[in-house]
């Protein structure tokens, strides 16, 4: 009885929070989404990039690729601890400490793509006087690229719950919610923190699972 | 022209050479079918005339010009390829995958597009209905039309062909070997193909160069190996029975009767009665008014009911192109059960009949 009345007045709680503070929470919301966005994007390119590179050298390739997952292992508070001394606090450690997390999915990703496409194909484009650039841009990438959008969409639905903390080192975003909320002892806070960053991870990865499938050569 | 020169290739300085010490000559428009067991150095020998695989020692002629001097790309634009895995390109178009060299090579958008068309007919397939599918979409037969399209794309005067029919069924690949036959005898490139089966290289090649463990055992007309082979090894890779293996050489032009009976459909039935009694064969083959081959009657369809031809007549199972073997017209009688075949050409109208008999007596002109 106790609880259920517990859990109304949590919710009633919730509900008016969050209708008294819109106009914050949409702010810190569009905070958070930019602080993915900007990390995915430079995730993609340095991790595609590294993954091509290593396709080309396989002796490489799992040492780098252990690396990327080593980096993932690392606690996320202190992976942000770590990188103050390079970027300082503020937005730009967010975006570091997000985009080496979402490395290991797209760097895996981009080589296992490229090195499952069929011998054939790569013997019979090579043989034919396609040159190394064209290879790369119209066979090994088209090919490979559900694979690689599959890690891109790993790395975004991990980046988007990682980002929460990065609101400790003052990157914005939900995370403040969260912090703040615990601090002040105001559930309602916390739980709305929670809830949009889940609510915009699952939004991500639909959307990135939709386009994964329109990007696919296969249907 | 392509001439190799002690052409040496050593993968491993612990193994003997893959290639050793290679010289052969072929000339412009021939095919040279290089043939042998696997591991004899056939494919290496190919890959190293587009530079897939460089040689350890001894050079490449390309019409006189030394290949290890020519631009890379430049050389391999020059050059058609075609392997057994065909290796299309599953992401793009069948249009998009013949169009890849004529692209490289950035002709102009509209020559490009009626080129794939006119490659797509080349090969029997309809543009229409082809040019916008994905490989995936085609049979095995179709995919390799579509890799040998693809291949002689650009027009390039020299095509390697790596077992290009080796992954299809027989009929289909007898098909296509006669097809591909047709079309070379209209754009005489200079071909260096590369299979294991002694029938294929007898029927493919005018030249055929035998190798084993990297060295050239013998290089002769097919004609010639089969009458004169080098040694033992050749000798037991042609296998026995060398009346049956010429039977691969000659082509049902040769021994084609080009006037059979012939019927219309509309034709009464008494008619073709009497045109089977004064035919030997007892056939009569009923044709429309193009030629094209409509059915067949035999005297056992007399007894049907029916006051034209076209009541009592039978489909033909199966005929055989133009540029069919005796190998091939003697492989469908067979599984037609009957001692002849319609030889039609490839519109489908009726070129002839092939006998039994015909056959046979090619094979006693060599005995």
């Amino acid at each position: 009885m106790n609880l259920w009345e517990n859990l109304v007045g949590g919710i009633a709680g919730l509900l008016d929070f969050m209708g008294r503070r819109s106009g914050q929470i949409a702010e810190l919301t569009l905070e958070h989404f930019w602080l993915v966005l900007v990390a995915m994007i430079v995730a993609v390119l340095i991790g595609v990039t590294v993954g091509v590179l290593i396709s080309y050298w396989d002796p490489i390739a799992y040492p780098v690729i252990n690396v990327t997952q080593v980096i993932m292992t690392i606690p996320s508070i202190a992976m942000i601890a770590i990188l103050i001394p390079f970027f300082g606090i503020g937005f730009n450690n967010g975006v570091a400490a997000l985009s080496l997390y979402a490395l290991l999915p797209i760097v895996r990703n981009t080589y296992t793509g490229i090195r499952a496409i069929e011998q054939a194909v790569l013997e019979s484009a090579i043989g034919m006087g396609m040159k190394e650039s064209g290879v790369l841009f119209k066979i090994k990438l088209p090919l490979a690229l559900p694979v690689i959008m599959a890690g891109i969409r790993t790395s975004v639905v991990m980046g988007i719950g990682i980002g929460a903390i990065a609101a400790y080192i003052g990157a914005g975003g939900l995370g403040i919610l969260i912090f703040n909320g615990i601090n002040w002892v105001n559930y309602p806070m916390v739980w709305t923190g929670a809830i949009f960053i889940s609510i915009m991870a699952i939004i991500a990865d639909i959307l990135l699972g939709w386009s994964e499938k329109k990007m696919s050569w296969r249907t | 022209m392509i001439r190799l020169e002690n052409l040496t290739k050593q993968f491993n300085p612990a193994e003997p050479p893959a290639v050793d010490e290679l010289s052969l000559e072929v000339k412009e428009g021939e095919t040279c079918v290089l043939v042998g067991p696997s591991g004899c150095g056939k494919t290496t020998t190919m890959k190293m005339i587009n530079r897939l695989i460089e040689p350890t020692n001894g050079k490449i002629y390309i019409n006189g010009e030394d290949s290890s001097k020519i631009d890379l790309i430049k050389l391999r634009l020059g050059i058609g390829y075609v392997i057994q895995e065909i290796g299309l390109f599953p992401h793009m178009t069948i249009a998009e995958n013949i169009a890849t060299v004529p692209k490289e090579l950035k002709w102009p958008k509209e020559k490009v597009w009626q080129r794939v068309d006119e490659l797509l007919e080349t090969v029997g397939l309809d543009p229409e209905q082809f040019k916008n599918r994905k490989p995936k979409d085609l049979s095995g037969g179709q995919r390799q039309r579509i890799g040998v399209a693809r291949s002689m794309a650009a027009d390039p005067p020299i095509m390697l062909m790596d077992e290009p029919f080796g992954a299809l069924d027989p009929i289909t690949r007898a098909h296509l070997q006669n097809e591909f036959l047709r079309i070379q005898q209209r754009i005489k490139k200079t071909i260096i193909f590369v299979t294991h089966d002694i029938d294929e290289a007898i029927k493919m090649g005018d030249k055929i160069a035998v190798m084993r463990k990297g060295k050239l055992v013998q290089y002769d007309t097919p004609e010639d190996m089969l009458s004169a082979p080098a040694n033992e090894f050749v000798v037991n890779l042609v296998g026995g029975n060398y009346s049956i293996k010429r039977l691969h050489l000659i082509r049902v032009d040769e021994i084609i009767d080009r006037s059979p009976f012939t019927a219309s459909s509309e034709d009464a039935v008494s008619d073709a009665k009497e045109l089977l009694e004064k035919s030997k064969l007892g056939l009569v083959i009923v044709t429309d008014e193009n030629k094209k081959v409509k059915g067949f009657v035999i005297p056992a369809y007399l007894k049907k009911d029916g006051e034209t031809n076209a009541d009592i007549m039978e489909e033909p199972d199966q005929t055989v192109g133009v540029g069919s073997t005796l190998n091939d017209a003697l492989s469908v009688m067979l599984s037609n059960g009957q001692g002849y075949v319609i030889v039609v050409d490839e519109k489908e109208r009726l070129e002839g009949v092939v006998t039994l008999n015909g056959i046979m007596g090619v094979l006693q002109d060599n005995d």
